[in-house]
């Protein structure tokens, strides 16, 4: 049995990278960036996480397992804080995160600067594709199907090489 | 004045809830299974905007008031949603058409709303901003599609664009509560919107080769409460479940 009060919070952050995305299972809510900030002393845990998309469905089964993955450790007096802003961005998924999601079939989110936002509305418009790699083939081939894919996060690409469609995380 | 937006905050919240509802109808319905998840998710998008601010409202009310007592406990004339939203789907270039000009209304409202001095509202205004820049850019496309399209295409969106473009001054009348939020640098004084919002939809328009209609009526009053009968037959299907088992989880 563990006492909240003698755990770090670089402790809770190992035990928080056990925990996948319900959607994704292959990429864990660190990897994801989508845990803020961990803190704990003798009043308890406290864990700051910020959704990805307002109305991702996953964010409720995430606070679940994160509650059930530390009590499966023994601790039990955990607050978790949802975290609005900074704004989550796929700019916070870790290299190894983008590896995890390329190797599992989904396409990982090109970095790209943003201008400012007026700028960047119209470039989203017409003329701001991407270059997506094919996660199979490693194409650089592919046709957009699709803005919104199988869930918020995603779009649906076709590779025109293998001609296999699939999921590309969508740069947020 | 309050320093407390409540009002303000609702209004926000109910334009998302009902345009989002209003797109929901399309899930099972859309004209290809691609378009249907595209406008299932810009629903869902929507619909997880309108619980960040209904729950930020119902923290303002106290008084024991949830997201959901706020979403499925008020009758209509207690919403606050412009009518653009409410009005029924119509065919694809209707859907589209209503789309299109809520979220570019949305776009260059939440971009100034990131420099409100609440700073609750400012954060759900950030995370929105970049769901409702896909959404503009999804309806826009449409908007060219059919208005350049075929001639069944051109004459469907014309005649939406008859329908609806009688709403779409609503968005840029300040209601009092609106006027005193902005007064407050707490909410975005909407006349200033009415620019960037007719360039844009100019810009769009002229791809699609549609051209902006000279008159526009600018009465209404969804924001004060006065809706038409379409937001009553949206509450007794959306409300349905929630007061007939009150609290009902599953």
């Amino acid at each position: 049995m563990i006492l909240e009060k003698n755990i770090s919070p670089k402790q809770i952050w190992e035990m928080l990278a056990q925990i996948t995305d319900p959607e994704i299972p292959v990429i864990s809510i660190v990897d994801l960036g989508i845990v803020r900030n961990v803190r704990s002393d003798h009043s308890g845990i406290e864990i700051f996480i910020t959704p990805t998309y307002s109305g991702c469905p996953a964010m409720d089964v995430i606070s679940m397992n994160i509650r059930i993955g530390l009590l499966q450790k023994g601790l039990s007096n955990i607050k978790i804080t949802q975290q609005l802003s900074p704004a989550w961005t796929t700019d916070w998924m870790t290299e190894n995160g983008k590896a995890q999601l390329k190797a599992y079939g989904i396409a990982p989110p090109q970095t790209r600067s943003h201008g400012s936002p007026s700028d960047r509305i119209s470039k989203l418009l017409f003329n701001d594709d991407v270059m997506v790699e094919c996660p199979q083939c490693h194409s650089k081939n592919t046709t957009l199907l699709s803005q919104f894919g199988s869930t918020a996060c995603k779009a649906l690409y076709q590779c025109q090489e293998c001609k296999e469609p699939f999921d590309y995380f969508k740069c947020h | 004045m309050s320093s407390h937006p409540f009002n303000y905050t609702l209004l926000l919240a109910d334009n998302s809830l009902i345009m989002g509802h209003r797109l929901s109808e399309w899930t099972g319905h859309g004209p290809i299974l691609e378009q249907d998840i595209a406008i299932s998710n810009i629903a869902l998008d929507l619909i997880g905007q309108s619980r960040n601010f209904y729950q930020y409202a119902a923290q303002i009310k106290g008084d024991g008031a949830t997201e959901d007592s706020l979403a499925y406990f008020r009758d209509a004339h207690e919403f606050k949603n412009i009518l653009l939203v409410e009005l029924p789907n119509g065919d694809w270039a209707k859907t589209i058409l209503k789309l299109f000009f809520f979220s570019t209304y949305q776009y260059y409202l939440y971009q100034k709303l990131v420099d409100s001095s609440d700073k609750q509202l400012s954060a759900i205004a950030e995370k929105s901003l970049k769901e409702v820049t896909y959404h503009v850019r999804w309806s826009s496309e449409w908007v060219i599609r059919l208005g350049d399209g075929t001639e069944e295409s051109s004459n469907r969106i014309k005649n939406a664009l008859k329908e609806l473009w009688g709403y779409t001054g609503e968005m840029f009348i300040p209601s009092n509560y609106e006027s005193e939020c902005a007064q407050n640098n707490i909410g975005v004084e909407v006349s200033s919107l009415k620019n960037d919002w007719e360039n844009k939809v100019k810009e769009i328009f002229d791809e699609a080769t549609l051209s902006i209609p000279a008159q526009r009526i600018d009465g209404s009053d969804g924001k004060n409460g006065g809706h038409t009968k379409h937001l009553e037959e949206i509450l007794n299907e959306m409300q349905f479940l929630q007061r007939t088992y009150p609290g009902c989880e599953w």
